[in-house]
Parts: C-alpha cells; structure tokens; sequence
C-alpha cells in the first residue's frame, strides 16, 4: 500500500458525556474526494461525531487521523493547542445556524483567519476573500453585516469563510435545516459546487434526496452505532437492516405531511 | 445677602478651567478602566489561579473600600515607599482602576453571553484560545455591554469630584477656591453643577450614538 491511511480514517470512536454513552466503537474511512452522507434519528449522535472529527467534543475512546496527522492524540496542553490548531485549519465546518461573526462584514468574516493564521496582507486576503465570495455567489454582500442577510446567503458566506482556508475537507452539520424552505436550494448547490470540484466532504444532513443525488456513500447511525452503510442507491432504494428501512419509512411520511 | 451672578465672569475662566482638568480626568479614568476592566474579566474568567487570585484579592480591596481612601493612599501613601505619583495621575489611576472592577464585572457576564458557537467557528478555523478571545469573543461582549458600561462612565464623571481632595484643581475645587475669594457658594455651585450637567449631557450623546452604530453589526 502506498498510502497506510485513508484521508479521514475513524478509528473505534467511543464518546461518553458522563453516563451517557454517545458514541459506542464507530469506524469510517474517507477517501481524497468522497462524499459521505450522514443519517440517522435525532439524538443518534451525527453530530458529536462530526464534531469529534476536529475535536470540538474529544472522543474518550478511539483515534481520529487525517491523512497521517492524528488529531485527537494526548499531549501536554501546549503541544496539543498547537497540533489542534494546524489540523483545523485544514477541516472546513458548516455549522446548522451558521455562527457567522456578527461584528465583522462579510469581508472580515471570510479574510479573519487566513490573515490571522497564514499572515496574508490586506491585498492578498482581499482577493482571497473576492474569489470565495463570487464561487458562493455572495460577492455583491461582501460589505454587508450578517444580521443585513437571509439564512441562504449567512450559509453561503460561512460556506466561503471555511472555503478561505483551503481545507482538505469539509464538515457540514446539517446545513440547510435552519433555512426557510425556499433557501434551501441555493445552498445545496454551492454543496454540488464543491462536489465537482472533487472536495472530500461529510454530510450530516436530513435531506436524503440531496444526500441521494450528491453522495458516494451513506451512513446510518442510530443510538451511538452505525447500523447500515452502502452507496445511496442501495441505502435508499434497498436498505436491508429493519431499523434503516423504519427510519426512511418515517422520515419520508414526516417529509410528505 | 441676595443672589448675585454678576460675580461669575471674573473668575469664568479658572471655572472652565476646572472643567477641562474634569474632562481630561475622566476621559483618562475612562480609559484606565475600559481596558483594565477587560484584561480583569479575561484573567478572572481564564487565568490560572495562581495569577487569578491576586488580581481578586486586589478587585476585592477596590470593591470593599471607599473611593476617596483609595485615592489617599495612591497619593499620599505610595510616596512613603518611594513612588510619588502626581496629583493627576493619581486620580486617574485611582478612579481608573475603581471603575476597572465594576467594568470588569459587566464584562464578565457579557463575554459569557456570547453564544459559545461564536468561540467554536473561531476554534475550527484554527484560531488560538487567546485569538480567538481577542477577535471574536471579546469584541461581542463589548458591543453587547456598550450600554451599562456607558453608565458606569458618567458615575465615574460624577466621582471625578472626589479628586479635589488631592488637589487636582478640576471643576469642583476651583469653584470652591472662587468661592473662597468671593463668599458666593450658591451661585458658584449652580454653575458649576450645570457644567457637569452638560459633559453630562454630551457624554450620553456620544453613547446613544455609539449604540446605534454598533446596532447593524449584531
Ligand atoms: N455536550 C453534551 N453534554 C451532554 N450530552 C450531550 C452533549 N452533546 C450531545 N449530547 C447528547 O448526545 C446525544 C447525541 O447528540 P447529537 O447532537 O450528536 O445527536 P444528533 O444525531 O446530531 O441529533 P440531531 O439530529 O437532533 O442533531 C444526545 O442524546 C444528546 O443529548
Ligand atoms: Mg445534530
């Protein structure tokens, strides 16, 4: 083998909050480019595992590695900042009430980081922040506070803001499921964008005809493990655990009404 | 002995005088404890204790004992162990750091205020601890408190007066030594008050309108 780790490889992920057992022996593997969708019923633990992906909530069991970096690996406090603090600027977040900093316009928000961590001037963070802009189709905004945007375009600029970083992947926690409806569309297809452009991304959604139409794979999760994972054709259309053919039932009676 | 205004405009200009030592002071003073109640509230809320507690120890003594006590030993006090600190910094370090803790208690509500999705954006995208306190946590808090702080600061206005004790000749002494040259307190008082009235007035002027322009970015 030329390359001993997948790109984002879970390795036995176990996560307790106190009593509470979250996450119990998760395992996935993620290769350079593909897509993988996220599924499951509310409280299955989607997002503590997304989030444990760049130690927002560190696993109590388990190793988490992207490409040959581990990320959740035990070291004296400083060395640890430092290793968490590299490894996140290559993991882009899309958070599901997009927690855009309301005190900065949308330039600032887009330019903070990447002037912050990889000392870009003015210029250089100007037309990094232009070019992010114009690929969400939010270069118009680029002098506008957050609270002057609707949930679409606040999406589509915290979308760029990640984007700014150049992350070798990108985490999205149910990102459309606090827009109005009609907003929906158009953040999905900045996600279809990055999708052609190869991006290695992990979907926790609850859109399965989204997650259907751009995903190389699913996961369902219920209760802290996956119960099933295939290609969407197969999750979707054939699903053979009992419990993932439930939740789709449900899901898409809930969808329907 | 009836009123007299006409008295006034002889000694107009020591007044205004004091008015301009009153400004300077406070704006000094308000300064002092913007930032030092911001560095209080970041070290009270994240500093190791052994750094923590000091700093308490030391908010505990400026909350625990009057103003004017506190002024007396900054400037008659710290001279005997060898600093001697003029008159006017003295009362902008004493009224400074006063007002220090008080702001720094308002900080430290607001900065936990700030919704914690705020520090986690800021974290994922590789920013420090520290960082991410300084440009994006702790800008928020202050946008968000800009309106008790305000009060704060035209208390500290009103406290400035305490100052005259140490000789600065801001607004309150130097009515008090017209005074003393023309047996006029009441008119000198009332005009002396009005002064204060109007800084008064013109400080919260420029805060309702710090408040509104800090109102689209929220
Ligand atoms: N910080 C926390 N402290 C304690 N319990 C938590 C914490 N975060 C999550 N949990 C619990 O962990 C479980 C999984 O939560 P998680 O948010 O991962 O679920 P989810 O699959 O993302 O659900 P949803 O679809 O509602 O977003 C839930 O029972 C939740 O209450
Ligand atoms: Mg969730």
């Amino acid at each position: 083998m030329s390359n001993p780790h997948p790109f984002v490889d879970i390795r036995h992920a176990q996560k307790s909050f106190g009593t509470l057992e979250v996450l119990k022996d998760i395992s996935l593997q993620v290769d350079r480019g593909q897509i993988v969708a996220i599924i499951g019923p509310s409280g299955s633990g989607k997002s503590t595992l997304l989030r444990a992906i760049n130690d927002l909530d560190p696993l109590t069991g388990g190793e988490i590695w992207l490409e040959d970096k581990q990320i959740n690996k035990s070291l004296p406090y400083r060395q640890y900042e430092k290793n968490i603090n590299d490894v996140r600027q290559e993991i882009g977040m899309v958070f599901q009430h997009f927690n855009l900093f309301p005190h900065l316009k949308v330039r600032e928000n887009v330019t903070l980081a990447p002037k912050m961590l990889k000392g870009l001037s003015d210029t250089e963070a100007n037309a990094l922040a232009e070019e992010q802009l114009t690929k969400v189709g939010m270069i118009e905004r680029i002098d506008y506070y957050p609270s002057q945007l609707s949930g679409g375009q606040k999406q589509r600029v915290a979308i760029a803001r990640a984007l700014a970083m150049k992350p070798k992947v990108m985490l999205f926690d149910e990102a459309t499921s606090a827009l109005d409806p009609e907003l929906v569309e158009e953040v999905n297809l900045v996600m279809k964008k990055l999708a052609e452009e190869d991006m290695t991304m992990i979907i926790v959604t609850h859109e399965m005809g989204f997650a259907e139409s751009v995903c190389d794979r699913v996961l369902f999760m219920d209760q802290g493990v996956v119960v099933e994972e295939g290609p969407p054709d197969v999750i979707f259309r054939n699903p053979k655990n009992e419990r993932t053919r439930n939740f789709l039932r449900k899901h898409l009676a809930g969808a329907a009404s | 002995m009836g009123l007299d205004f006409s008295v006034i405009p002889k000694y107009l200009d020591i007044v205004l005088l004091g008015a301009v030592w009153t400004i300077a002071i406070t704006i000094g003073a308000a300064v002092v404890s913007f930032f030092g109640g911001i560095l209080l509230a970041v070290i009270a809320l994240y500093a190791p204790k052994i750094i923590r507690w000091p700093f308490q120890a030391f908010s505990f003594l400026f909350l625990g004992t009057p103003l004017l006590l506190q002024l007396f030993l900054i400037y008659f006090g710290l001279v005997q162990i060898g600093i001697d600190v003029p008159a006017f910094m003295a009362g902008v370090i004493g009224l400074g750091l006063h007002f220090a803790v008080y702001n720094s208690e308002l900080f430290q509500t607001s900065i936990l205020a700030v919704d914690k999705g705020q520090a986690e954006a800021a974290r994922t995208l590789g920013l420090s601890r520290m960082q991410t306190l300084r440009k994006v946590v702790v800008p928020q808090a202050v946008r968000d408190v800009i309106p008790p702080i305000g009060n704060n600061m035209i208390a500290l206005l009103k406290d400035s007066a305490l100052v005259s004790v140490i000789g600065v000749s801001e607004l309150t002494l130097s009515a008090q030594r017209a005074i003393g040259s023309t047996y006029r307190p009441f008119e000198f008082y009332v005009l002396v008050a009005a002064i204060y009235y109007i800084i008064n007035l013109v400080m919260e002027a420029v805060l309702r309108h710090v408040e509104r322009r800090i109102q689209v970015s929220r």
